[in-house]
């Protein structure tokens, strides 16, 4: 297995996912047949083929430094499950 | 107690004085309402395309340039993924393996002695938004203002070894970004604020010790305070047998205590990738040697210039040529005076202690170059003596009325008529034949007391060296 149960683990976590026995199970073997078959891509010879930033051949896509009106406080917050003093409310943040 | 050294490194943040933010043309300005400078980019909407403000570039050269800096031909954007409600977009645009500006380095001065800290990298990223907790429904509230404004961040190789040298590379590098005009460098404003990158290793062991970060330090205070906590913490846990672990520390600096955040089971696994929406930055020689053509005259430069040009002490040149508003507040006003010694001793004498008390920069004093360089010019000329001058000066800088409207307005003018200092003189030594006795008698001291008196009678304006040499002449006739 390319992927180890620790690995699903803590991939679980970092994505914020509780995850039973059998989904770890599971996932675990989801997960290293497609690490497996993205490996694939090692097999070829890429001898002389630069790096790749970006797939598409642009550079220096810019803006000028020019103020536009923002959009109206309610149009931001309306997506907001919850809000107060102009604000999107969460629960409590533990600093 | 073994004998310990301290290794420090610093990531030092700027946010960069542009308009907009760094992928929208929302403002960056500071204070508005909550919420009132956003869009769908900035707020992290599905589907929105984030172009780059091409300003935060070449303010990142600029920096990179003045911190000699290579500058990359070739650099891209990635995405630093981490999840907290600041951040609406849960991953933060920044640069991973290809920054903007690599290796470069400022020299400090701690106590005359000049020490070059390494720069490893400069790089562009957005700042976060703010949170504020809600007393009173104990919840969190997110204001997306200052989310994307557009940073830089500095990091510095582990070249410092105190909090003392800490401060010096963090006032050098606030001076330089100053001087750029890329970030107003208000640290109360969080414009420029630090993590403090910190091991300590016993003296002579070559590994370096495990490291902790202590986060978002945005006052000198702060940073001196937290680095010392720090220093003291480490040791301590070494000498008691314990081990330092590798986490992420917060400090309050009203308690003057540092303590943990996270800790090394949850480290941080930021996942970079290269930002698909972003195009690569490819940058031309004739790019960067037109910004470099452009940069201002760097302090350190200045400092060395004001050392030959005006004959001033480096101890003067380094305090007037630190902030770029009070060099360019000497320049003008001695360019009108041309007595350079003179306005350095009042810009950093009683002007600065002036606006010390008054908690105000220069540039925002009533008192004007052309008002000091009048001052100074009355002295220069005799009109009146230093010792007015300096409460003209106070009503100058109380009033912002012109030098010589005060100085006529109060008949300040100094007394140089010799014939009428000579008859006060005389009335002064007959008046005190003790005095004069004693001076005979090789009390210097006596001389003192009669000139006071002098001084007194003309309520302060007799020029002093008239008064001096009439009253030698007098007592030694």
């Amino acid at each position: 297995m390319s992927v180890s149960k620790e690995d699903v683990k803590h991939i679980a976590k970092l994505s914020k996912l509780n995850l039973t026995e059998e989904e770890l199970e599971k996932y675990t073997t989801d997960l290293s047949n497609i690490v497996d078959f993205a490996n694939e891509l090692s097999n070829i010879n890429v001898e002389g083929v630069k790096p790749t930033a970006h797939i598409l051949d642009i550079r220096n896509v810019f803006r000028k430094d020019e103020v536009q009106p923002s959009y109206d406080r309610e149009e931001i917050l309306k997506n907001a499950p919850s809000k107060d003093a102009g604000c999107v409310s969460v629960p409590k943040v533990v600093e | 107690m073994k004998e310990y050294e301290v290794i420090i490194g610093l990531e030092v943040h700027a946010e960069l004085s542009t308009n907009t933010k760094i992928y929208c043309n929302c403002s960056t300005s500071f204070g508005a309402d909550p919420n009132t400078h956003c869009c769908p980019i900035c707020t992290g909407m599905p589907g929105t395309l984030p172009v780059l403000n091409e300003k935060v570039v070449e303010y990142a050269v600029k920096a990179g340039l003045a911190t000699n800096c290579e500058i990359s031909r070739f650099s891209k954007q990635d995405r630093k993924n981490y999840f907290y409600p600041d951040l609406p977009k849960a991953f933060q645009t920044s640069q991973y393996d290809l920054p903007l500006c690599l290796g470069g380095h400022i020299d400090i001065n701690v106590d005359g002695n000049k020490k070059s800290i390494g720069i490893t990298r400069i790089h562009i990223e957005e700042d976060a938004g703010k949170l504020i907790h809600d007393a009173y429904t104990g919840d969190t509230l997110v204001d997306m203002n200052r989310c994307a404004v557009p940073l830089i961040e500095i990091v510095s190789e582990p070249d410092i070894r105190s909090a003392d040298e800490a401060i010096a590379y963090m006032q050098t590098l606030k001076s330089i970004l100053e001087y750029l005009e890329v970030c107003d460098c208000k640290m109360q404003e969080g414009s420029l604020r630090c993590d403090v990158n910190l091991s300590v290793r016993p003296v002579g062991q070559k590994e370096f010790g495990t490291r902790t970060e202590t986060k978002n330090l945005n006052s000198f205070k702060a940073i001196h305070n937290s680095i010392e906590f720090e220093i003291k913490r480490q040791i301590e846990v070494l000498e008691n047998g314990g081990k330092i672990y590798q986490e992420t520390r917060r400090f309050d600096d009203a308690k003057g205590v540092g303590y943990a955040m996270r800790t090394k089971e949850d480290a941080q696994d930021y996942r970079y990738f290269p930002e698909p929406d972003l195009a690569p930055i490819i940058l031309s020689d004739e790019y960067i040697n037109d910004i470099k053509n452009s940069l201002p005259e760097m302090p350190h430069i200045k400092k060395e210039r004001y050392i030959k040009e005006f004959g001033l002490p480096e101890y003067d040149a380094e305090i007037l040529t630190a902030s770029k508003k009070t060099a360019y507040f000497f320049e003008k006003a001695n360019a009108i005076c041309n007595n350079p010694k003179a306005v350095s001793n009042w810009i950093m004498g009683d002007f600065a202690r002036m606006l010390n008390e008054k908690e105000i920069e220069i540039d925002e004093s009533e008192v004007t170059e052309e008002n000091l360089a009048c001052l100074i010019t009355l002295i220069d000329k005799g009109t009146i003596s230093s010792k007015i001058a300096k409460q003209v000066f106070e009503d100058m800088f109380e009033t912002g009325e012109n030098a010589k409207e005060i100085v006529e307005k109060k008949g300040l003018v100094q007394m140089s008529d010799e014939g009428a200092i000579k008859e006060i003189v005389q009335r002064i030594v007959d008046a005190n034949p003790q005095s004069v006795a004693d001076y005979k008698a090789g009390k210097d001291r006596a001389i003192g007391f009669m000139v006071g008196q002098i001084m007194k009678e003309t309520k302060g304006k007799a020029n002093p060296q008239i008064v001096n040499k009439l009253l030698l002449e007098i007592i030694n006739k």
